[in-house]
């Protein structure tokens, strides 16, 4: 499943427009510190939603970290990804609790009513569907998180309505 | 006295829509100019009643459930303008019986002493409810190091994160090893899925994991404190960021803390990026030091050679909470509860088909049955109890008949799970054991750090063969192989992830090995859960003839007229189970 996140793109094909200038008080702020190589990751992920290929060259470049150490490290761990992701990023939750109270629904139709499956984005940009471990409400289960709100005790229909009202909201 | 209104604010109350009633209650108090004073709170642990409110006045306390917009207006009005408070409303008061006492009535609240009682913003309410006193008294008595760590000891106090080691002796061998360098750890990277003890304690009291790490920083001589905690506890990340603020202004970290004389000590919070195997020591080290989270060979221990090579002492949420209780009440006080060998208190979540979801603590030594029923007030929809899984991934399901199971380590053990940190998911007759099985090793085959090939290749093996049973294509002796597999995977693993990944699949073989043998031989599901082995029949008592189920059936193998009865012709069927989701009028049958 982690294989899934690296990119298959080529620089040409990524959109140009990064900022990395974003990036220098990330890298003046952690340039000499004991163990950077993952702050600077989740800190380059909060600027651009993900990191970018360019990033990962300029960071090499002035904190002198291997560009493979930091691929291996970037595709250890569930939280970083290498590709573009929506705007709103709908993590359904798959804990114990929400499995046994049926979770997968809430992903099935999810993809149904966004037409991407689990880890993709939807082409206007919007929405990236995410399947992650425990967010630890399992008292509501099933729940999903989009952006820093909650949603529990869903079941498919709720869920698709909730993004449903999201993309209205966002057309207007 | 003045009124109090207090909101509970942790992530499950502002999931459930506690945010939202804060804010009401907030413009109704502004523009009908009530007098109370509003406060916040977080999870007080009665997560099924979430949002709570809680009101206290000069009768007493009364603690409201599941308050909406609309329950928190009638309730203002009632209670605040009228002084009469809505009884029906109310889930806990010490004023009269509720339905929901028995939730609370056998709870021993040691680690959860502050949750819900305090606002976590606020050092000053730690500190009023003898927060930071622990710290104290060792300053002030110039209690010496030994005497801390054999306090510990003596109170018999386990590691909570799932191993059970004796936290006295954890510090001992970290006290032993001289250097000028050392660091305390704060394991918070609360991977188990359906366990959520620890976000609770650090979004409702950080200080005292605070207090609990200043209290083992002194014992072991440590220079340094480390929280890692993970990314997808925000809130409980903010919480910890502000009372480590708190904390350093105040003087509890930093030089020469409370007038020890060298004693300094400073914490800060390191955020985990999702790593399951991360809960493990060495691999936890190897992701502060900025690494790939792998763990590796022991000897040495982290208590000689940890973090950046120095002596560490790593101890998990739950159980740096316990400490400032058992070092301030004395060791007495803490062996007075729980077992023999397994003192104190336990905090579990429940979470599954159970009535009441939520934390609750209780002295070790219940039963498993008192907690479920008496506690978690029993099944939903008076459904059949079938199993509680605990421990997750590392752990196993136990079965209904062996529910009289006393809850601490060893008992727990013997049934092949395991205490794990504390998460009971509860089953019932319409979980399939088999999908139990294979989500928990789906989850471990996935989150294999790659390093041992019988835990990366073995798991995936499993996961296949357990695939193909829910598949309808199982084979005799896949039992068997499965076995074999797991008995492999656990001998040739480094660390705890591989060597437990395989005790869900043992326990299931062990207790519900029938459900193996009708998904293998008669290719059915008992619990109607594995969609592959499912027949879909229309019930002609409640088809309408609405077609809907024809319109989306993926391979047209419904039949029938508008406003008829329809017909599903099995040898097209694929069993995808669209007509089930998609009836409106419970008219698809499952067998």
């Amino acid at each position: 499943m982690r294989i899934a996140r690296i990119s298959t793109k080529t620089p040409e094909q990524e959109a140009s427009n990064t900022d990395l200038d974003l990036l220098n008080p990330l890298i003046e702020k952690y340039k000499d510190k004991k163990g950077k190589l993952i702050p600077l990751l989740q800190g380059t992920q909060d600027i651009f939603g993900y990191i970018p290929r360019e990033a990962f060259l300029k960071i090499s470049e002035e904190t002198g970290l291997d560009l493979s150490d930091m691929y291996g490290v970037a595709t250890f761990y569930a939280q970083f990804r290498l590709n573009p992701v929506g705007k709103h990023i709908v993590k359904v939750c798959h804990g114990t609790a929400c499995h046994v109270q049926n979770a997968n629904e809430v992903t099935e139709s999810l993809q149904d009513a966004l037409k991407i499956k689990d880890g993709e984005t939807t082409e206007d940009g919007l929405f990236t569907l995410e399947s992650v471990a425990c967010l630890g409400c399992c008292s509501l289960a099933p729940v999903m998180m989009i952006g820093d709100e909650t949603y529990g005790k869903l079941d498919g229909k709720q869920a698709v309505k909730i993004v449903k009202n999201i993309k209205i909201k966002e057309s207007n | 006295m003045e009124t109090k209104v207090i909101v509970g604010l942790g992530s499950c109350g502002i999931a459930a829509g506690a945010g939202k009633v804060y804010e009401k209650i907030k413009s109704l108090k502004q523009a009908e100019h009530l007098d109370f004073d509003l406060k916040k709170t977080s999870c007080v642990g009665m997560c099924y009643r979430e949002p709570l409110v809680e009101i206290i006045d000069e009768s007493g306390s009364y603690l409201y459930g599941d308050v909406d917009e609309e329950r928190a207006i009638d309730i203002l009005d009632k209670h605040i303008n009228q002084h009469n408070p809505v009884k029906e409303y109310v889930v806990k008061t010490d004023l009269f019986k509720t339905e929901d006492d028995e939730y609370n009535d056998s709870q021993v609240r040691i680690a959860l002493r502050n949750c819900g009682f305090m606002d976590p913003e606020k050092i000053e309410e730690y500190e009023a409810r003898q927060g930071y006193r622990a710290i104290r008294k060792i300053a002030g008595q110039g209690m010496p190091r030994l005497d801390v760590i054999q306090t510990v000891l003596s109170s018999g106090l386990r590691g909570r994160g799932g191993g059970g080691f004796p936290t006295g002796l954890k510090w001992k061998f970290a006290n032993n090893n001289k250097s000028d360098e050392k660091y305390i750890i704060c394991n918070a990277d609360e991977g188990d899925p359906g366990a959520f003890m620890d976000r609770s304690v650090l979004e409702g009291d950080p200080h005292s994991v605070l207090e609990g790490m200043i209290i083992g920083a002194y014992a072991i001589e440590a220079t340094g404190g480390v929280i890692y905690c993970r990314a997808e506890y925000p809130l409980a990340i903010k919480r910890l960021n502000i009372a480590i603020e708190q904390a350093r202004a105040k003087g509890y970290l930093g030089k020469n803390i409370l007038g020890i004389d060298g004693f300094n000590f400073d914490i800060y919070i390191k955020e985990g990026a999702g790593a399951f195997v991360c809960g493990e020591e060495t691999a936890l080290i190897a992701s502060v030091e900025g690494e790939r989270g792998m763990p590796r060979k022991r000897p040495p221990f982290p208590a000689s050679q940890g973090l950046w090579k120095k002596p560490t002492n790593i101890n998990n949420v739950e159980t740096f909470a316990n400490i400032p209780w058992i070092v301030l009440n004395e060791a007495d006080e803490y062996k007075k509860y729980g077992t023999e060998k397994s003192k104190g208190t336990k905090v579990f979540a429940l979470a599954g088909k159970i009535r009441r979801s939520g934390l609750v603590e209780v002295p070790m030594g219940m039963s498993i049955r008192d907690v479920i029923f008496k506690m978690g007030g029993g099944i939903q929809n008076d459904k059949k109890f079938k199993a509680v899984q605990m421990g997750g991934p590392s752990g196993g399901c136990i079965p209904e008949y062996l529910a009289d199971t006393l809850v601490d380590y060893d008992s727990v053990n013997a049934t092949g799970a395991i205490m794990g940190s504390g998460g009971m998911v509860v089953m019932d007759e319409t979980t399939c054991m088999i999908d139990v099985a294979k989500f928990f090793l789906d989850f471990t085959q996935k989150e294999s750090c790659g390093k041992c090939t019988f835990c990366r290749v073995g798991t995936k093996r499993m996961l296949e063969i357990l695939d193909r049973i829910t598949n309808g294509q199982g084979k005799e002796g896949d039992i068997e192989l499965l076995e074999e597999l797991s008995y492999q995977i656990k001998d040739n693993s480094l660390c705890g992830l591989g060597q437990t990944a395989p005790n869900p699949v043992l326990t299931t073989i062990k207790y519900f090995r029938d459900e193996y043998e009708a998904h293998i031989r008669d290719k059915k599901c008992p619990a109607l859960v594995c969609k592959k082995l499912l027949t879909y029949e229309v019930d002609p008592e409640k088809c309408t003839g609405c077609t809907v189920c024809a319109k989306n059936c993926p391979t047209d193998c419904i039949d029938g007229e508008r406003k008829e009865v329809h017909f599903i012709r099995q040898e097209d069927c694929i069993k995808c189970g669209t007509c089930y989701s998609k009836c409106k009028f419970d008219a698809i049958k499952l067998s």
